[in-house]
C-alpha cells in the first residue's frame, strides 16, 4: 500500500519533469537545439500566474489560460527575435546563449517579483481524498489529469490539425517543408511557443506545491534526465521518463537508508548519467541513433 | 604589415612569431613582476584571483575552445583540486608536494570522467558533465571524511620557500609563476601534434578520424589536460579562499568559467588571461553599475545574475569571438590602415551538422 502510494505521488511530481522534457523535445526535435532556459520559462510562468491570480485576484482558470497564453507569445518572440540569429552557429554557441537567457530571466523575476517565496491559492490546495487507504491531494491529481488533458490535446494537435502536420514535416525535413510552402521560420517560433506554453502549464501546476520563488527554475535541470531517459526527440517518451524519474526520486527518498545519504537529490542525474552511459539512444527514441564515437 | 617569411616548418610553431612578440611578452612579464612596487595589497589580491582565474580558464579553453567539447560542470575540478590540496596540505603533506599530486589527481579525474562519456557528442555531452557537476557538488558535501560537508575545510597556510602563503606579496608571485608555467605547458601542448589532433577534432570529427586521430583517446586526453589545469588552479584558489565550502564549486562558478572563455575569446589562449580579467573586475562592474542605477533597482540581489545573462547573450550574438577577437580587428584595423575591410571577420554561416543519421 505504501508503494502505491509512493508511485501516485511519483507519478505526480514525475508528469511535470515530463512536461518540460515535452518542452525541450518539441524544439530537439524541430531545430536541434536544446534550450536550457526552459525551467526558468516555467518560473516565469508560475510567476505570471502568481501576478495574475495571486495579486490581481483573477479567476483560477481564466488567471490559467492568460498565463499560458502570455507565455506562449513570449516564447514565439524569443525565438523569433534572439535565438533565430544564431542559426549555422555550433551548437555550443546556443547552449550559451540559453544558459544566458535563462540568467537574464532569473535576474528579471527577482528584481520583478522579489526573492520572497510566493504563493497563490487554488481550488486545489488543501484538499485530499481516500480511496482504499490511499491518500491523493487534490494537487497531485490535478497535475495527473492536467498533463492529461494537455497530452490529449498535442496529440489531436500533431496529428489532426493543418499546422501540427506542418510543424511534424518542418521536424522531418526543413528544405523539403520549405519547398512544400511551409513558412518554416514562423513554424519554428511557434514551437517555441508551444514549448513556452507547455512550460507555463508546468509551472502553474506546480505552484501550489513548491510554491513559487526563484529556485523553481531548477526544474528544469532535472527534466533533462526525463528527456534523455525517453530519447529525446519522442514525445511520449518525454512523458514516461518523466514519470519514472518522479517514481525513482520517490523511491531513493524513501528507502535513502538502505543506499546512501541524500541520494535522493541526485538521483535524476545519476539515471541521465547511466542512460548515457548505458543505453544513449533512449527508451522511446525514434530511428534516429545517438551518434556514437 | 608585417609579412613573416618562413622557410622553416620550425619557424611555423616557434612559440614567438617574430621579435615584436618577444619584445612585448617580455615587458609583460617584467611589469607582471614589478607590480607589487606599486600596487597595494588589496589590489595584489584581486590580481592573483585573476591569475588563478586565468589557470582555470586554460583548462576549460583547451576542453571548449580547441577540442570543441562542451563542459558545464567545471568547477567539479575546480572542488577536486581544492579539497585534495587542502586534504594533502592537513595531512603534513609540504606544499611543492601537494601540487603535483593534485595535478596528478585531476588528470585521472578528468580521464574517469573522459571515458565513459566521451562517446557522447553536442548537446548530450553538455547535459552529462551538467549532471557530473552536479553530483560532485553533492558528493563534496557528504563526503565528510574527505571535504568536512557543510562544516567545511579550513585550508592550512604552510610556509613555502621560508614564506607564507599570508604574505599576498609572496602569494602573488606564487600565482604569477604558476600562470606562466600553466601557459607556457599549454602553449607546448597546442603546438605539439597532441595539441593539433584536439583542433583536428574540434573542425571535424570526421576529417580528424580519417587522418588516423583516435577520437577516444584524444577526447579522454582532452577532458584529462583540462582536469589537470583546472585542478592545478583549485589548489590555488584553496589558498586564496582560505576556507572551503561545497556550495562554493556549484553550477554558477562552472557558468562563470565558461563566461571567461566566451568574453574572452573562444579558442585563444590571450583570450583566458582577457577573460579572467573581466569575471575578475566583473563584481566590481556591477558594484558600479549599482550606483549609476535607480535604488529601486540598483539594490535588488537579483542584478548580478541577470547582468551576468545579458553580458553573455551579447557576446554569443554581436562578438563571438570575444574581447581577443575585438583585439584583433582593432590590430588589423591600424595595420591595413586605410584599407581595412569590414568583411574581413564577417561571421560565416555554417550548416549544422546534424546530430540524425
Amino acid at each position: 500500500m505504501q508503494l502505491i502510494q509512493l508511485l501516485i505521488d511519483g507519478i505526480a511530481s514525475g508528469c511535470i519533469y515530463g512536461l518540460v522534457a515535452l518542452g525541450f523535445v518539441l524544439i530537439y526535435k524541430a531545430t536541434e537545439t536544446i534550450n536550457f532556459a526552459q525551467g526558468d520559462i516555467l518560473m516565469l510562468g508560475a510567476f505570471v500566474a502568481y501576478s495574475l491570480i495571486g495579486i490581481m485576484g483573477m479567476d483560477y482558470l481564466t488567471g490559467f489560460a492568460l498565463t499560458v497564453l502570455i507565455i506562449a507569445v513570449f516564447g514565439f518572440f524569443l525565438d523569433a527575435v534572439v535565438v533565430r540569429q544564431i542559426i549555422g552557429q555550433p551548437a555550443f554557441a546556443t547552449v550559451m546563449l540559453t544558459i544566458g537567457l535563462g540568467f537574464i530571466f532569473r535576474g528579471f523575476a527577482s528584481i520583478y517579483w522579489g526573492t520572497d517565496i510566493f504563493s497563490f491559492s487554488t481550488p486545489f490546495s488543501g484538499k485530499i481524498t481516500e480511496f482504499n487507504g490511499l491518500i491523493i491531494s487534490y494537487v497531485n491529481l490535478s497535475i495527473i489529469i492536467g498533463t492529461a488533458i494537455l497530452m490529449s490535446a498535442l496529440y489531436f494537435f500533431f496529428t489532426f490539425s493543418k499546422i501540427g502536420v506542418a510543424m511534424r514535416a518542418s521536424s522531418e525535413n526543413q528544405l523539403a517543408a520549405y519547398y512544400m510552402g511551409i513558412p518554416v521560420k514562423f513554424i519554428f517560433s511557434l514551437i517555441w511557443s508551444i514549448s513556452a506554453g507547455v512550460a507555463a502549464v508546468a509551472g502553474v501546476l506546480l505552484a501550489p506545491i513548491t510554491l513559487v520563488d526563484t529556485s523553481i527554475s531548477l526544474i528544469g535541470l532535472k527534466a533533462f534526465a526525463a528527456a534523455v531517459l525517453g530519447g529525446f526527440g519522442s514525445i511520449p517518451g518525454a512523458i514516461v521518463g518523466g514519470i519514472i524519474i518522479g517514481i525513482v526520486e520517490q523511491l531513493c527518498g524513501t528507502y535513502e537508508n538502505y543506499l546512501f545519504e541524500g541520494v535522493r537529490e541526485i538521483s535524476a542525474y545519476l539515471v541521465l548519467i547511466l542512460t548515457l552511459i548505458i543505453y544513449p539512444r533512449g527508451l522511446f527514441s525514434d530511428k534516429a541513433e545517438v551518434k556514437k564515437v | 604589415m608585417r609579412f613573416i617569411f618562413k622557410t622553416k616548418y620550425s619557424q611555423d610553431i616557434n612559440i614567438a612569431k617574430h621579435n615584436g612578440d618577444r619584445f612585448w611578452y617580455s615587458l609583460l612579464i617584467l611589469i607582471m613582476v614589478a607590480l607589487p612596487l606599486v600596487l597595494d595589497d588589496f589590489y595584489l589580491g584581486e590580481i592573483s584571483y585573476i591569475c588563478i582565474l586565468s589557470i582555470a580558464g586554460i583548462g576549460l579553453m583547451i576542453l571548449s575552445g580547441y577540442t570543441g567539447l562542451a563542459s558545464l560542470g567545471h568547477a567539479a575540478f575546480l572542488g577536486v583540486g581544492a579539497y585534495t590540496h587542502a586534504f594533502l596540505l592537513t595531512n603534513g603533506i609540504p606544499f611543492y608536494a601537494s601540487i603535483p599530486i593534485v595535478i596528478i589527481v585531476s588528470f585521472l579525474v578528468g580521464a574517469a570522467i573522459g571515458i565513459p562519456i566521451l562517446r557522447l557528442t553536442g548537446m548530450y555531452l553538455a547535459i552529462a558533465t551538467l549532471a557530473l557537476g552536479f553530483i560532485a557538488e553533492h558528493v563534496f558535501i557528504k563526503w565528510e571524511h574527505f571535504t568536512g560537508g557543510n562544516r567545511g575545510l579550513p585550508v592550512p597556510q604552510p610556509e613555502f620557500l621560508g614564506m607564507s602563503f599570508y604574505d599576498s606579496v609572496f602569494f602573488y608571485y606564487v600565482c604569477l609563476v604558476f600562470l606562466i608555467a600553466a601557459m607556457f605547458a599549454a602553449i607546448n601542448i597546442l603546438r605539439s601534434p597532441t595539441g593539433r589532433a584536439f583542433v583536428a577534432i574540434r573542425d571535424s570529427e570526421i576529417a580528424a578520424q580519417s587522418l588516423g586521430v583516435n577520437l577516444g583517446l584524444y577526447k579522454a586526453l582532452s577532458f584529462a589536460i583540462s582536469g589537470a589545469f583546472t585542478g592545478l588552479a583549485g589548489a590555488l584558489l584553496a589558498h586564496y579562499i582560505g576556507y572551503l565550502a561545497p556550495d562554493i564549486f556549484n553550477i554558477f562558478l562552472s557558468l562563470t568559467l565558461l563566461l571567461l572563455i566566451v568574453v574572452g575569446g573562444m579558442g585563444s589562449l590571450h583570450g583566458t588571461v582577457f577573460g579572467a580579467i573581466f569575471v575578475g573586475f566583473l563584481p566590481q562592474l556591477i558594484a558600479i553599475c549599482r550606483d549609476y542605477l535607480p535604488s529601486s533597482i540598483g539594490s535588488q540581489p537579483g542584478l548580478e545574475p541577470m547582468l551576468f545573462g545579458i553580458i553573455l547573450v551579447f557576446f554569443i550574438l554581436y562578438e563571438p569571438l570575444g574581447i581577443y577577437g575585438r583585439w584583433m580587428k582593432i590590430k588589423l584595423f591600424f595595420e591595413l590602415f586605410p584599407t581595412y575591410k569590414r568583411q574581413t571577420f564577417k561571421k560565416q554561416k555554417v550548416f549544422t551538422k546534424s546530430d540524425r543519421v
